[in-house]
């Protein structure tokens, strides 16, 4: 064995969202230390909200998470939403998904283009790639672009939305600027190709690898599921969301400031692989075409396919987008007051929102009192979810690749780290509170 | 010689680094004006060697407080950019809570293995040069400060208070409307952003310099409102500021 003894430790793990570090030890080829740890400063988010108003909640939480703020958002307001019986318009779920596909968008070509594509193309990050690449960047730039002002169009901005209220929307956009951003996304759909052929001619970096594992997400009879849905396990079959507790299980492990959960194993999966391996019937046609083109079909046991089914959802998320627009264009746009804001009968109730953002499956669980006031809030956030499995892999992943150079152990982490693609400020800022 | 830069954050979401990226095309133009040695969140490689540093989010515990002052050290100009870094923002919501109660529900047993203090902006820790205000920062705003550093020149920020910018943008009034807005006290500078997609002002980019009391009194009473609500929607992003004053 070429390395007896390798000595680890990534302090922050680059190109990931948040402060994760990486430590592995080994003494005479025997692998004493292999852990992952978060170091990132908890927030307390599930304690600021209690003695807070039910309409500024969703306010509130969004900053959770910058990258994911429309799905906390929703999965916020869908919680008070459960708790108060508030019901939204046809119209308005409809909105709500676009909003939903827009980040998803967002968040997964941010985490191809800017994060993983450096590991694959062998440089440090997307800076050089700007040169060397223009071409590729500037696509990656297009198809990022037109997320944002997608998430511009139906939320009032790209990060920590406006216009998404409990109840609705407080504005709109119009018909014709949604029918105009139609062809935006219809014209995108080259861009994609050219994005799904790059991944597709360095896709082979990607460690051959594999580790059975169980996976959790959202499903529905009829639709790939991402605003809601019942909690679908590949191990032990579906529940609906209020049974929630019993799937996350969250427990504390001393060395980090984020949370872990397990289920039916020693840990889960959530995110675009989890998603796809419990839905794949579901997506698009272009989206399981691009599948085809990686060969991706459930169940696929390696990680670091995560990467590839982000991208097969970017595909789906345009294609659906484009049908959502079409359906409302069909039923024709109701116009809406300025300034709305929906008449709601505030009323004392628990209620849990779950909804899959672009790391995986997000819950808010909120308690009010007669006066709307939040008594008690709990968030389980996808990337605590995932914290377990991703050390797991690791752990399985150090002996197949002990033999090489303690820089290539060091890249193969954190290349599996990132295909988690963890949103470290979500998972630490969102640590669950225990109530007497 | 193009100009150092590195980016760093502490306690906050990173939407204000993201604002950096969603800058799309202009962060192309960007990087030809200037070198990015240390970002953490895109690149792998680090420095420690740099000309400006940009620092996101709020210090909320000790141990913070040593790798803001060897930024500081390091850096000719610390810029603080969003509202968690510039004023404290939304997490000093927790200020207003027993620490050690909140810490010991949340981890149990296990609460000495998790520092914490009030959470706060970092120029109560180090000296800051300039300021993107904002939750999150506005894109154009972060390029105009940038571009004013890079002149040389003191980044030119709003010292009256966001009604002026909502009047000019023919807002119905958010106090005509039966909500409470705390526009009349808040710095402007985000073109009134909530307002005009059909919310409130949060408050998010901070008390303005010298705000007007008696005016936001005079609303209050006007619209039958009463101190609690104001003192709640004042906790949302002033809680440091506040407690400063």
């Amino acid at each position: 064995m070429k390395n007896s003894n390798i000595d680890v430790e990534i302090h922050h793990v680059t190109r990931v969202e948040g402060h994760g570090n990486i430590y592995v030890n080994v003494r005479k080829g025997v692998i004493e230390r292999c852990e992952w740890n978060i170091s990132e400063a908890p927030r307390f988010f599930e304690s600021m909200v209690v003695g807070r108003q039910w309409d500024e909640l969703h306010h509130i939480t969004s900053r959770i998470c910058g990258i994911c703020s429309i799905g906390h958002t929703l999965a916020s307001l869908r919680a008070t939403e459960a708790a108060m019986n508030i019901t939204i318009s046809d119209q308005d779920l409809k909105l709500r998904k676009l909003a939903l596909h827009a980040e998803n968008m967002q968040s997964h070509i941010l985490h191809l283009g800017f994060l993983v594509l450096p590991d694959l193309m062998g440089v440090g990050s997307v800076i050089p790639l700007a040169s060397s690449n223009l071409k590729e960047v500037k696509t990656v730039l297009l198809l990022h672009r037109n997320a944002n002002e997608m998430s511009t169009l139906i939320c009032g901005r790209t990060t920590h939305p406006q216009r998404l209220i409990p109840g609705g929307f407080s504005k709109i956009p119009s018909i014709k600027e949604l029918t105009d951003f139609r062809k935006k996304l219809q014209d995108s759909i080259p861009a994609l190709q050219a994005v799904a052929e790059l991944f597709k001619s360095t896709a082979h970096k990607f460690p051959d690898f594999a580790r059975e594992t169980e996976f959790i997400a959202l499903t529905k009879p009829d639709e790939y599921a991402l605003y809601d849905g019942d909690i679908a396990s590949s191990d032990t079959g579906t529940a609906p969301v209020t049974e929630y507790l019993s799937f996350t299980n969250e427990y504390i492990v001393p060395i980090s400031t984020a949370k872990r959960a397990k289920h039916a194993r020693e840990s889960y999966m959530v995110g675009a692989l989890a998603r796809l391996n419990i839905n794949f019937e579901k997506l698009s046609p272009l989206a399981k075409k691009i599948a085809g083109m990686f060969d991706l079909k459930p169940v696929c046991h390696n990680p670091f396919m995560n990467n590839i089914a982000q991208l097969v959802e970017v595909v789906h998320n345009v294609e659906d987008s484009i049908r959502l627009i079409d359906e409302l264009e069909a039923d024709g746009l109701q116009r809406q007051p300025d300034y709305y804001k929906p008449e709601i009968k505030v009323k004392a109730g628990r209620g849990v929102g779950a909804t899959e953002v672009p790391r995986g499956l997000l819950f808010h669980d909120y308690t009010y009192n007669e006066k709307g006031v939040c008594t008690k809030a709990n968030c389980v956030i996808p990337t605590n979810q995932n914290h377990g499995n991703i050390e797991l892999d690791m752990k399985d992943l150090l002996p197949k690749v002990l033999d090489k150079t303690e820089k290539e152990i060091e890249l193969s982490l954190e290349m599996l780290v990132r295909a988690y693609d963890p949103c470290i400020s979500c998972s630490t800022h969102c640590i669950k509170v225990h109530f007497v | 010689m193009k100009p150092k830069v590195a980016f760093f954050d502490f306690a906050g979401c990173e939407g204000d680094q993201l604002q950096i990226a969603n800058l799309e095309e202009e962060l192309l133009t960007l990087l030809g004006q200037v070198k990015v040695v240390s970002f953490r969140e895109v690149m792998k490689e680090h420095s420690d060697n740099y000309d400006i540093a940009f620092i996101e989010g709020s210090c909320t515990r000790l141990q913070d407080e040593d790798r803001l002052k060897q930024i500081r050290k390091n850096a000719k100009i610390v810029v603080a950019i969003g509202s968690c870094a510039t004023i404290g923002g939304i997490n000093c919501i927790r200020n207003y809570k027993d620490l050690d109660e909140v810490r010991k529900t949340v981890y149990g047993e296990n609460a000495k293995l998790f520092d914490t203090y009030a959470a706060r902006p970092i120029d109560a820790v180090i000296t800051v040069d300039a300021y993107v205000h904002g939750c999150p920062i506005d894109r154009d705003e972060f390029l105009q400060v940038v571009k004013s550093l890079l002149l040389g020149k003191k980044p030119d920020i709003p010292t009256y208070p966001v009604c002026v910018e909502c009047k000019k943008n023919e807002n119905v009034c958010a106090f005509e409307r039966g909500q409470f807005c705390v526009g009349p006290v808040t710095r402007a500078g985000c073109n009134s952003c909530c307002v005009n997609e059909g919310t409130i002002c949060w408050g998010c980019r901070g008390l303005v310099d010298n705000p007007n009391e008696n005016a936001q009194k005079e609303v209050l009473i006007k619209y039958g409102l009463t101190v609690d609500d104001a003192i709640g929607k004042f906790r949302l992003y002033f809680g440091w500021q506040e407690s400063k004053k």
